[in-house]
């Protein structure tokens, strides 16, 4: 039995996707001592208000009590675990394709100075980790005495 | 040479026109003895967002993300730039496209795909005249 022609990949998709990538890897590169890992697991989105920071983390499928957030001297870090869906070696199946994620994982995101580390909501819905950090109260302005 | 275009029908005719782009999203396909398992990550798409299609031998997968997102959000570095996950599959003959069965979890879609079953051997009755 042949079953090898069952979902033919689909090339441009993926010289589409290979494109995007090199798009993406050519733009915003900030000068970040930690880098911009590109392409790591989970993907990350960060956007900004003026009251708070939010990260989306897009790790479909993981278990949310395994997901580990720390925020530590405005530092973020993502770890946890994705389990592997595939057969074990020996089993009577076939793996056509292979191109899902698992294993450990851990990113790490640098945040601004003005967070507050204590004002920190993290929420798991449909795969995705969002993790809003309030920033602090804006210093007010004051006088300094001249003695 | 009686090529004229307009008698004959475009093989592009009834295929949707790729209007926009779109994430590829990355699928894992397993098969067994009774048929195929494909997993699917469309991390940020909720369930009604999601939608299959199978259509002739056909399967495309397609979800919109709807994340939440406070006023005034300005982008600081994206990686998931784009709202749509679409992906189309073609099955072969011995997928039951009628009985594929699919379960959304955490941004995870896994659809099995058994296969058909085969024609069971059977006793054809002689009738004596």
């Amino acid at each position: 039995m042949f079953y090898r022609s069952l979902f033919p990949r689909d090339v441009f998709a993926e010289l589409d996707r290979i494109q995007r990538g090199l798009q993406q890897g050519g733009g915003d590169l900030s000068p970040n001592i930690r880098g911009t890992a590109r392409g790591g697991y989970p993907a990350m989105n960060v956007g900004s208000t003026p009251r708070s920071v939010e990260i989306y983390a897009f790790a479909p499928g993981i278990d949310p009590a395994s997901l580990d957030v720390q925020l530590e001297k405005g530092v973020l870090t993502v770890a946890g675990e994705r389990t592997s869906v595939l057969p074990p070696k020996d089993a009577p199946a076939t793996v056509h394709i292979d191109e899902r994620f698992s294993g450990r994982f851990r990113r790490v995101v640098t945040l601004p100075d003005d967070v507050d580390p204590n004002a920190v909501d993290a929420r798991y819905t449909d795969g995705v980790l969002h993790i809003s950090v309030q920033r602090k109260a804006a210093a007010q302005p004051r006088r300094i005495h001249i003695q | 040479m009686n090529d004229n275009p307009a008698l004959r029908q475009s093989p592009q005719a009834d295929t949707a026109p790729r209007t926009a782009e779109t994430l590829l999203p990355p699928v894992d396909v397993i098969e067994d003895g009774a048929g195929i398992t494909l997993y699917a990550d469309l991390p940020g798409v909720p369930k009604d967002k999601l939608h299959l299609h199978v259509e002739a031998d056909t399967l495309t997968i397609e979800g919109e993300i709807a994340l939440p997102a406070p006023e005034g959000l300005e982008s600081i570095h994206s990686e998931v730039g784009l709202p749509l996950y679409r992906r189309v599959f073609t099955l072969s003959k011995e997928l039951d496209a009628d009985r594929v069965a699919a379960e959304f979890a955490h941004g995870v879609l896994t659809l099995r795909i058994p296969k058909v079953e085969h024609a069971q051997p059977r006793r054809i009755p002689i009738q004596v005249g």
